[in-house]
């Protein structure tokens, strides 16, 4: 395996690799975006639900 | 004798549909990384360089599968936003809204990898025909149903608002299918097509279905993402979303 060879792709490095490195990535910026999005949706859940715990709190105690 | 029926609307709830996308990402997840793998290898490292194309024919592996979704994601967006709007189900609105995204990001790539696919074979990044306008006004669709959807407050107007967009639009998808056929155009000729024997060697066919295939499993994987995500804001308020939460604990 010639691996020179194969990163130049017959000359045409910069299309072909063009079109996966960009395709790969913005896939995996999707999945990365997508996780964040899950992880704040959730912290945000959990915010809310302890503030109305506190305030449920506050009105049984007083 | 009881027959066992099955109840086919169970799992149009959003309540009852989270945690069954949850249990079938990984799967999912695990499918595209072998399918990409797989495909990657095969494309690059056994399918032989094309005799009038170079190397540069290898962009067909990513190029046509990211063409072919971004029709098929089209497709199926307006279906879930038509039945959503037909029979006011929340669930499936969620559904064309979490397609979207995706949908845009592979016509944005089959714009992209077409444009360094034709600089070196054509000799210009673009041209106005048929096919590749047809496709550009694909992703203005998509980013229209986006920013639509992003600009109305209220998610069921914003749902009945995008699935109108959604289905008008969908004009567009047979219009780009045939418009090889249809327009004198720069674009080659369909390399697969229903019914006819492929015109391509069977390892490169090969590379590319499994290509295809992956990039199905990918989008099934980030749309499921995307809906419990979906669901997740949306129903915050629901009794269902605090026990869930609490349960997690």
């Amino acid at each position: 395996m010639n691996w020179e060879r194969f990163f130049n792709m017959g000359g045409y490095a910069f299309y072909v690799w063009g079109s996966f490195g960009v395709a790969l990535l913005l896939m995996a910026a999707e999945v990365f975006l997508l996780r964040r999005r899950r992880r704040r949706a959730l912290a945000r859940q959990s915010n809310e639900a302890q503030q109305i715990d506190v305030w449920q709190e506050h009105e049984t105690t007083t | 004798m009881t027959r066992r029926s099955i109840n086919w609307f169970k799992y149009t709830s959003p309540a009852s549909f989270y945690p069954l996308a949850g249990k079938l990402i990984p799967w999912f997840a695990v499918a595209t990384a072998l399918l990409l793998a797989a495909g990657l290898f095969i494309g690059f490292f056994v399918a032989p360089t094309d005799f009038q194309q170079g190397d540069a024919y290898r962009i067909i592996y990513i190029h046509v599968p990211a063409a072919w979704m971004a029709m098929f994601l089209y497709l199926l967006m307006a279906l879930y936003a038509g039945l959503g709007l037909a029979f006011n189900a929340r669930l499936w609105s969620m559904m064309a809204s979490a397609i979207a995204s995706t949908g845009a990001l592979f016509a944005f790539l089959s714009l992209w990898t077409g444009a360094l696919w034709g600089k070196p074979m054509w000799g210009t990044w673009w041209v106005w025909d048929a096919r590749l306008t047809s496709t550009l006004i694909l992703f203005f669709l998509y980013l229209g149903f986006l920013s639509l959807q992003a600009m109305i407050e209220d998610p069921r107007r914003a749902d009945r608002a995008g699935a109108l967009l959604a289905l008008v639009g969908a004009v567009n998808v047979p219009i780009i299918y045939f418009s090889v056929q249809w327009w004198n155009t720069l674009h080659q000729g369909a390399s697969l097509r229903l019914g006819k024997s492929p015109s391509i060697a069977p390892v490169m066919l090969a590379a590319l279905l499994i290509m295809i295939a992956a990039c199905w499993m990918y989008s099934i994987t980030v749309t499921l993402m995307r809906v419990r995500c979906i669901i997740l804001e949306r129903e915050r308020n629901a009794p269902w979303v605090g026990e869930l939460l609490r349960e997690a604990k």
